[in-house]
């Protein structure tokens, strides 16, 4: 991922609106018309080294290859299964690409409608076929927990710089917690705690565009759970 | 224009009927982002016209045949309410509205970057709350603040606005009651940056000198209306972010 100029003023874009005019390259969600770079996104204008692009506030989830994202099976053929990850297309899973030896036919076996797996994208074709794979350390059919379905834009907010954000929720609310790169979230813990947990994730969601957000949620969920005194909280363990 | 009225549609000081002068349009307001449950959305009013439009997508195209694996399709879905005009409408398509819903995922399609979602559809859905003449500009220029809001790749915003004539005189942004009684109707929609035209109809007649200069206001009409709709765009994440610092 490109890294964001720090402490930049935040200029929103919607579609049509110049970037550049002065000869810098178009970025991501940005084309030249005349001479000028437009965004063609609503977002938030990025300069990167001699680019030019934007950062989308909104939009539906696209798959890029290296993605670990979580997906729900959705149907089920005889050596595949049809995974819904928040893509505008199914992403087909076939039975060579899980850890198990999978018979012809004997695939609602091993997974059926409405499990729910993380998996991570191999390649997403230009006529935007996607292939996925199971096989690869952490991947797997998730048991128990819950999921929590928040836009893919406010992922990099939930993980936090250098994952301050996500250590943070991990340590104070106890839950394991696992983003998914579209938007899809895990969490697993103890009921109360989950509670907070998926709560303060959406609290992020929603004010994912206001400053100070870490500190907000920390006293949020110190409200909510009350911490161990003596148990140190070290930031950014991971 | 199919009607007569002894109205006095301009009257001798160049004044309409609802006060506005002939270059006048009428109030807009253009707002973002007021559904939750679709992609995007925005409602917009001119005046006595409102428009909801919502959008959906880019999603797996449904019916299949329709899916174009080159790029997505666009498929707008123009529906008056029965209670937006004076005689209750009969709800559902009829050729008028199937017509509309063509011109205006027409003018979509040549904004949006089909070309990045091949066999998706991109579903745009625009309600006639309350129609007044121009409902048609009315819902393209919802539908393409929709779009932006769902965050949809496109080159541009789409505003829209008619000129026609009435009582002789060229006019801007007509109402009821002089797109009734009047000569001409024409509504078009621009994609500003580069001054292009997606949407052309005339209903009526015009010279080619009245038509000419109908379209220049118009055209001036629209990149008015367009500052408006990424106005409403860009307000919808000032207000939010003022809110979560607070």
């Amino acid at each position: 991922m490109e890294k964001r100029n720090a402490r930049q003023t935040r200029e929103i874009v919607v579609p049509g609106d110049i970037l550049d005019g002065t000869g810098m390259r178009p970025g991501e969600n940005a084309y030249v018309l005349d001479g000028k770079v437009r965004a063609s996104v609503m977002g938030v204008r990025n300069v990167f080294q001699n680019t030019v692009g934007v950062i989308p506030l909104r939009g539906g989830y696209m798959p890029t290859s290296g993605d670990t994202v979580f997906g729900v099976i959705v149907d089920i053929g005889p050596s595949n299964w049809l995974i819904d990850i928040g893509a505008p297309y199914p992403a087909p899973l076939h039975v060579s690409e899980v850890p198990w030896k999978v018979e012809f036919g004997d695939t609602s076996r091993f997974l059926t409608i409405g499990n729910v797996v993380l998996i991570k994208v191999l390649a997403v074709d230009e006529s935007k076929k996607i292939s996925v794979t199971m096989k690869d350390s952490g991947l797997r059919k998730i048991e128990g927990g819950r999921l929590v379905k928040i836009s893919h834009t406010k992922v990099s907010r939930v993980i936090g710089k250098s994952g301050s954000m996500i250590s943070m929720l991990k340590n104070m609310t106890d839950c394991r917690i696992t983003v998914g790169q579209n938007g899809w979230i895990w969490v697993d813990g103890e009921d109360e705690n989950a509670d907070v947990a998926v709560e303060a994730i959406e609290m992020i969601e929603e004010q994912a565009q206001s400053s100070n957000l870490t500190d907000r949620i920390k006293e949020f969920i110190e409200k909510r759970i009350p911490q161990d005194e003596d148990e140190d909280y070290d930031e950014g363990d991971e | 224009m199919s009607g007569h009225t002894d109205m006095v549609l301009v009257d001798e000081n160049g004044m309409r009927i609802d006060g506005r002068t002939a270059e006048q349009h009428r109030p807009f307001k253009v707002e973002a982002g007021v559904l939750n449950n679709a992609d995007g959305s925005a409602y917009v009013e001119i005046g006595k016209n409102k428009v909801l439009a919502a959008v959906y997508g880019p999603r797996e195209c449904h019916p299949r045949h329709l899916q174009d694996p080159t790029k997505a399709i666009v498929q707008c879905k123009y529906n008056m309410q029965s209670f937006s005009v004076s005689d209750r409408k009969r709800p559902g398509p009829d050729r008028r509205s199937i017509e509309i819903s063509k011109i205006i995922s027409e003018a979509l399609e040549k904004v949006v970057l089909t070309e990045l979602y091949p066999r998706a559809s991109i579903d745009v859905y625009i309600e006639i709350l309350q129609a007044n003449a121009g409902t048609r500009c009315a819902g393209l220029t919802a539908a393409s603040v929709a779009l932006a809001d769902a965050g949809i790749p496109m080159r541009d915003i789409v505003p829209a606005l008619a000129a026609g004539k009435a009582d002789g005189h060229v006019l801007l942004d007509l109402n009821k009651e002089e797109d009734n009684y009047g000569q001409a109707d024409v509504p078009i929609a621009i994609i500003p940056s580069t001054d292009e035209i997606v949407l052309l109809q005339m209903d009526g007649n015009m010279t080619r000198e009245e038509f000419d200069y109908g379209i220049k206001m118009a055209v001036a009409g629209c990149h008015e209306l367009h500052e408006l709709q990424k106005d409403a765009l860009k307000r919808r994440y000032s207000k939010r972010a003022q809110e979560g610092s607070e």
